[in-house]
């Protein structure tokens, strides 16, 4: 019964939070997020999910490549490189490209930093910590297990999950299909 | 907004429904109220173990994990306390790590034994050698959980996901899906949250 109540309550502050919460840039400043000892000291935007969901979301006529990604993912790892190449390639076909990493708080500034300074990323990084998983993971999509890699791309004509790692072709195979 | 909001909700229904349909025709894994195979695989002290030697108990916590993904690793001192509360109960854990060790070396057999040891695992750790059984499972990442319910037909599964709703820390923890599972399959009512979803590390194949 208690529980009942807490998830009511929790579904109507979600909804009121929506209508209100469109500035992700804000997010760095949200009080509820966590990890709070290190998120001062971040160079990295960190969002929760309500946070991230505009940047799922953008309807400004450019395609957007969402990764989730972390350090300790080994195939994330193996297709970052493709990644940051067709950001390269498709910078004038308005294509952006996002790694959301789901590194865990106590490995941002040990693993994730190093890691991104080490392989000079250059597609924009940003950080999800929210626990909920079981919430925000069938938002994303509703087949996604939670198995990493997964990419969304999407613009205003089109949108795909992909639970699955890319290769250079792979990715610019299914790429092709939302910029024609 | 509002015209928003309902749009959004079709569109849900929509894709839900395309969804449930899309699975029914789909034979990977199992879905509630499946009965699951059981198996022979090796355990880190060396003997076989299938859930069938296990005469006395009421079900099993069959969980697919692993030594090295970090998530895994977060929950191991939750998946003992899980075993030691448990299996008293009737409701052991079995853990069985499905990596491919020629993919994932520290996931090898040697490797399982060392964790074992290290950690003072009270359960089964189980190498899913030749990766037959978590594809039966339906597993997709370490760890990944199946409650099942020892029936006179089988052994139905109860609850697929993940073991409660903060992997990070263990004292934030709000619901403990699993725990609630199991307390309810016992009890024999319904269980509240039947499926759950968590990132985890992908099997390695």
């Amino acid at each position: 019964m208690l529980r009942l109540s807490v998830l009511t309550l929790l579904l109507i502050l979600v909804s009121c939070g929506e209508a209100e919460k469109k500035k992700p840039d804000t997010a760095l400043s949200e009080p509820e997020l966590g990890a709070e000892a290190q998120k001062d000291s971040m160079p990295l935007a960190v969002y929760d999910y309500q946070g991230l969901e505009p940047l799922l979301n953008r309807d400004d006529g450019k395609t957007y490549i969402i990764n989730f990604w972390a350090t300790w993912c080994a195939p994330c790892i193996k297709e970052l490189p493709y990644f940051e190449q067709v950001r390269k390639e498709q910078l004038q076909n308005d294509v952006e490209v996002i790694l959301v990493s789901l590194d865990m708080p106590s490995m941002w500034q040990s693993h994730l930093i190093p890691f991104i300074e080490r392989k000079k990323l250059e597609s924009e990084v940003v950080i999800l910590d929210d626990p909920k998983q079981n919430d925000w993971i069938p938002k994303i999509d509703i087949d996604w297990s939670g198995a990493i890699p997964a990419t969304l791309i999407y613009n205003n004509k089109k949108r795909k999950f992909y639970e699955q790692p890319f290769t250079y072709e792979t990715l610019n195979e299914q790429l092709d299909t939302f910029l024609n | 907004m509002k015209n928003l909001k309902t749009f959004g909700l079709v569109l849900f229904v929509i894709l839900l429904s395309s969804f449930t349909s899309g699975t029914t025709e789909a034979v990977e894994g199992y879905d509630i109220g499946d009965y699951a195979t059981d198996f022979k695989l090796k355990n880190v002290d060396g003997k076989m173990v299938s859930l069938a030697d296990f005469e006395d108990a009421k079900g099993f916590l069959v969980i697919f994990t692993c030594n090295t993904c970090p998530y895994a690793v977060a929950y191991e001192d939750r998946i003992i306390a899980l075993d030691k509360k448990y299996k008293e109960q009737g409701v052991p854990v079995i853990a069985i790590n499905p990596n491919n060790p020629a993919a994932k070396p520290k996931d090898d057999f040697a490797h399982m034994q060392r964790r074992a040891r290290e950690k003072g695992f009270t359960f089964p750790y189980l190498l899913d050698e030749g990766q037959k059984i978590y594809p039966k499972y339906g597993a997709t990442r370490t760890p990944h959980v199946f409650l099942l319910e020892k029936t006179g037909k089988g052994n139905k599964v109860r609850y697929i996901g993940t073991i409660d709703d903060n992997y990070a820390r263990a004292e934030a923890v709000e619901t403990k899906y699993v725990e609630d599972a199991i307390d309810a399959m016992l009890a024999g009512e319904s269980i509240p949250l039947e499926k759950t979803r968590a990132i985890g590390c992908s099997i390695k194949v």
